[in-house]
């Protein structure tokens, strides 16, 4: 996966995740045309879109669109599934998430991202897992005063 | 007031901004509070102020000066500062800011940390943005926690050597040995971290990839338990137990069986397996369906399981979800070339899903019907092609019509189907056809003579209903101008017999001249069909005379030099444009209108008053497009000459004016080329002994310098006996002071005009 983008009905975005090493200019450009291209769809149109040598796989969850872009030889069904499995891990953190959450708690978004997909491939599987990795770390942020070489896994075992 | 709640009271400020304006100055000073902080010393609130950065950064605000706030922060020994810290250089930072080198240690520190969620946060740093030397630098770190550490963090570890692998090719080779052993894992996040890591290592090495070829049957037991196994709530999407999993072990296996039998081999009955053990009900089975037909169509399999693949390929054309047809329509593009006729069983569910509602879809059944077209289906497929046309979306119909213009030049079974496709695709879609529609189709009408009055009839009915696509019009007045004496017959083996007069022939020549809709070029081809008429019909020529004139002052300069040159035919050569009509009709062997044979030689201009009759040149064939220049150029180009002297600059020519049984009428033209002006001319000429010779007063004695001027001398010569005819001529004249004589031998003549 090249990138995933979160993007509101009006075109605000809410997350962005880039895989590649990409300036400045040229993201802000490829958001400009995701948001174009993909506001641009109507209702019972399929998931899946070309752009430039990219598939681009999107779906909307209420308010929000999900948007990733995809190399040639990579499977569009299950990035489809892959942006289903994100939401679910938000909603399950959130409790019935929605827009707000996400923009008022960007930062646990992409938390949450990071413990599902590391350098653009799954690198976990199964959502308790995910979750359970989260709620750790989580509770790792609680204990403020941490100091340096306390070994953590006696207090909070892994995965 | 907590930290956090701060940040999320900006966030509540900045949303709560009624113009563009007012959320930059909100933003301004949140900017320049969180700049004084990051200069103060810790006070405990240095992450949330960069978390107020991060979101400020996702508005589209500049937000470089926290680059160095994300390095400090990454070093702090608390973990929530660590986090934050780490977040903000996946934002702010890529490997070609300097400050992310700064961060190198931080992150192989890090990388051996005591807890596995500071690790983490190292390793998923470094798998998003670093650079090359930075993974240089850690490449023995991550190949150390691949080996020895928990699966937490050994799925973060290969994700890692990934990025690294991608980044540096060479290092693969490292990470080769901990890849393998990462297959006996049964954890299955560090499965599909092992899977991608070692796609990427095949992919990236040839050699690599033999080496994994051997893992084949290990491949093949994973998935095997994979899809055999019960319902596995830990990893059950839909009825299928990690599809995730499954589809990159496809992918891999796709890899290792390319080219290669024996892996293809060891892999046949599995993909079997999977192909007709997966529910396909819901995404997650149809993905896991999709990847297995990709393997199979790329791996060396059985025909048997192709055939399985396309069929699945196939059903997935059936199902309602649309992003399932979508998926293999793509893929029976992939493939239809290589399996042509297994692909074509499915045409008409392609076919169908032309008319489906979704443009992605539409688009994919457009692209795959053209590819399916042949010599066998063309009749069928191009009568839904072009129902499809009438209806198809704007950004499609260019593609369409040149998809179907090139079916029909191959697959053509015969040429009245072919002009009727291509007139039915004009009367659709003519104002999204190429430029080279017009010329082509103009070729294609005139080589199917038999076709002519056909063609004209159909083109006239398809006029007088519609003038506004241009190429139809266009062709439509060329045909009517070609063939207009077919069209007045009337009769007509291949249509309707309909009685068209010649004023309902100039009514529509006139309409379209006068219409706004047409364009310039179209006015230009309505006036020149208008004008070749003149010839055709009988009763209404005054008409056409009157049309030619109105339009000698047109404002299009175009059509007004061409209605001049029209007009001048009129008047001076009346005779010449007569003659044509009393010829009749062209021998089928010319490739050209007759237009030109009754003006004499393709390009040929009207002549200016200084030459004599111009004589027609051998037929030659143009295309469309140079008739249109027929008249253009009033450059004097004298076709059907002969030269029979040149010399000293002085040249002299001869035409033949009219020719009959027992004689004929020539003149003979002599031009200077040099300097100076040639003086005292004079021509002799002698004939065999039964023919009689005249020679008439020649316009003048001296020839002016530098072709300004020429001499002309008209030779009449009586051949009561029809001998073969030769003539000698002597020519004397003075140049630059010296005397020239010379006598040269002619032998045969030039044809003449009529």
């Amino acid at each position: 996966m090249r990138f995933l983008l979160l993007f509101s009905r009006q075109g605000k975005l809410r997350l962005q995740k880039w895989f590649t090493p990409i300036p400045e200019r040229e993201k802000k450009k490829i958001v400009r045309d995701m948001t174009t291209m993909v506001l641009a769809r109507k209702p019972r149109s399929c998931n899946f879109l070309h752009w430039k040598d990219l598939k681009i796989v999107y779906k909307r969850y209420a308010s929000l669109y999900f948007c990733c872009g995809l190399d040639a030889e990579e499977n569009e069904l299950i990035a489809l599934e892959m942006l289903h499995r994100y939401v679910e891990l938000l909603d399950k953190y959130f409790g019935n998430v929605c827009e707000l959450d996400i923009i008022f708690n960007f930062e646990k978004a992409y938390f949450i991202l990071d413990e599902f997909l590391l350098g653009g491939e799954i690198q976990e599987t199964s959502k308790q897992v995910v979750s359970r990795a989260i709620e750790a770390s989580d509770m790792l942020q609680e204990v403020r005063c941490c100091p340096v070489g306390t070994d953590l896994r006696s207090v909070f075992p892994s995965s | 007031m907590s930290p956090s709640v701060r940040l999320q009271e900006m966030i509540r400020v900045i949303r709560g901004a009624r113009t563009q304006g007012e959320e930059r100055g909100v933003i301004q000073r949140e900017c320049a509070a969180i700049r004084a902080q990051f200069r103060q010393a810790d006070n405990g609130t240095r992450s949330h102020n960069l978390a107020k950065l991060l979101y400020v950064h996702m508005l589209g605000y500049p937000a470089h000066f926290g680059q160095m706030e994300c390095v400090r922060l990454i070093a702090s020994p608390r973990y929530n500062e660590k986090r934050v810290g780490y977040l903000g250089a996946m934002m702010l930072l890529d490997e070609k800011q300097d400050a992310s080198l700064l961060i190198t240690n931080s992150i192989k520190n890090d990388l051996s940390h005591n807890s596995q969620y500071v690790q983490s946060l190292a390793l998923c740093t470094l798998a998003c943005m670093g650079s090359a030397e930075m993974c240089r630098d850690l490449a023995p770190e991550i190949d150390r926690l691949l080996r020895a550490s928990n699966s937490y963090i050994k799925k973060k570890a290969a994700l890692c050597a990934v990025h690294i692998v991608r980044k540096v090719p060479d290092l693969g080779e490292l990470f080769t040995p901990a890849a393998r052993s990462l297959l006996c894992e049964k954890n299955h996040g560090v499965l599909h971290g092992a899977v991608v890591l070692i796609t990427e290592l095949c992919e990236r090495n040839p050699d690599t990839l033999e080496q994994f070829r051997k893992v084949v049957p290990e491949l093949v037991q994973i998935m095997k338990g994979l899809v055999m196994s019960g319902y596995s709530p830990e990893h059950n999407v839909a009825g299928i137990s990690d599809p995730f999993l499954q589809v990159r072990i496809l992918r891999l296996l796709r890899i290792l069986g390319r080219n290669n039998d024996t892996a293809s081999d060891a892999m046949n009955d599995l993909l079997a397996q999977v192909a007709t053990n997966t529910d396909s009900s819901k995404t997650a089975g149809s993905a896991v369906l999709y990847e297995t037909v990709l393997t199979v169509m790329d791996i060396k399999s059985e025909s048997g399981l192709r055939v399985l693949a396309v069929n699945i390929l196939g059903r997935f054309l059936l199902n309602n979800d649309r992003n399932i047809r979508y998926i293999s329509m793509t893929s029976l593009q992939k493939i239809v070339q290589t399996d042509h006729n297994a692909v074509q069983r499915h045409r008409g569910t392609i076919v169908d899903c032309l008319k489906d509602q979704d443009a992605s879809v539409k688009r994919r059944a457009l692209e795959l019907s053209l590819a399916l077209v042949s010599a066998v289906n063309i009749r069928s497929l191009m009568k839904e092609l072009l129902l499809f046309l009438s209806s198809c979306p704007p950004e499609l119909r260019a593609h369409t019509t040149s998809g179907i213009f090139n079916a029909a030049e191959r697959y053509a079974p015969s040429q009245r189907w072919h002009i009727d496709t291509i007139l039915h695709v004009l009367t659709t879609a003519g104002g999204d056809v190429r430029d080279e529609t017009v010329p082509n189709l103009i070729q294609l009408i005139t080589t199917a003579t038999e076709l002519h009055c056909y063609t004209v009839h159909k083109l006239y009915r398809a006029l007088i209903t519609d003038i506004s696509v241009q190429s139809l019009v266009q062709v439509a007045c060329w045909c009517i101008g070609e063939y207009g004496d077919l069209l007045l017959r009337g009769e007509c083996e291949e249509t309707e017999p309909v009685q068209v007069t010649e004023d309902d022939v100039l009514d529509a020549l006139e309409t379209v001249l006068q219409s706004h809709m047409s364009s310039p070029a179209t006015r230009g081809f309505a006036l020149t069909a208008t004008m070749k008429l003149s010839t055709r019909i009988t009763h209404n020529v005054d008409r056409i005379r009157s049309i030619v004139s109105i339009y000698g002052s047109c404002i299009d300069v175009e059509l007004q030099q061409r209605a001049v040159e029209y007009n001048a035919l009129f008047k001076k050569y009346d005779h010449m444009r007569y003659r044509g009509s009393v010829c009749g009709a062209p021998s089928p062997s010319l490739e050209v209108c007759d237009l030109l044979d009754l003006l004499g030689g393709s390009g040929e201009p009207v002549p200016s008053s200084g030459l004599s009759h111009t004589v027609p040149g051998p037929a030659t064939s143009t295309s469309g497009g140079d008739l249109l220049d027929l008249l253009g150029g009033l450059d004097a180009v004298e076709r059907g000459s002969v030269k029979v002297y040149e010399k000293n600059g002085v040249t002299l020519k001869l035409q033949t004016d009219s020719q009959t049984d027992t004689g004929m009428t020539i003149t003979l033209t002599a031009t200077n080329s040099t300097d100076g002006d040639i003086t005292s001319l004079t021509l002799q000429a002698a004939v065999p002994k039964s023919v009689q010779l005249q020679m008439k007063a020649p316009s003048g004695d001296v020839i002016p310098a530098r072709g300004l001027g020429l001499v002309t001398q008209t030779v009449l010569l009586n051949n009561p006996n029809k001998v073969s005819l030769k003539m000698r001529v002597r020519v004397c004249y003075s140049s630059q002071g010296a005397v020239c004589q010379d006598t040269v031998q002619i032998d045969s003549f030039p044809s003449p005009a009529w």
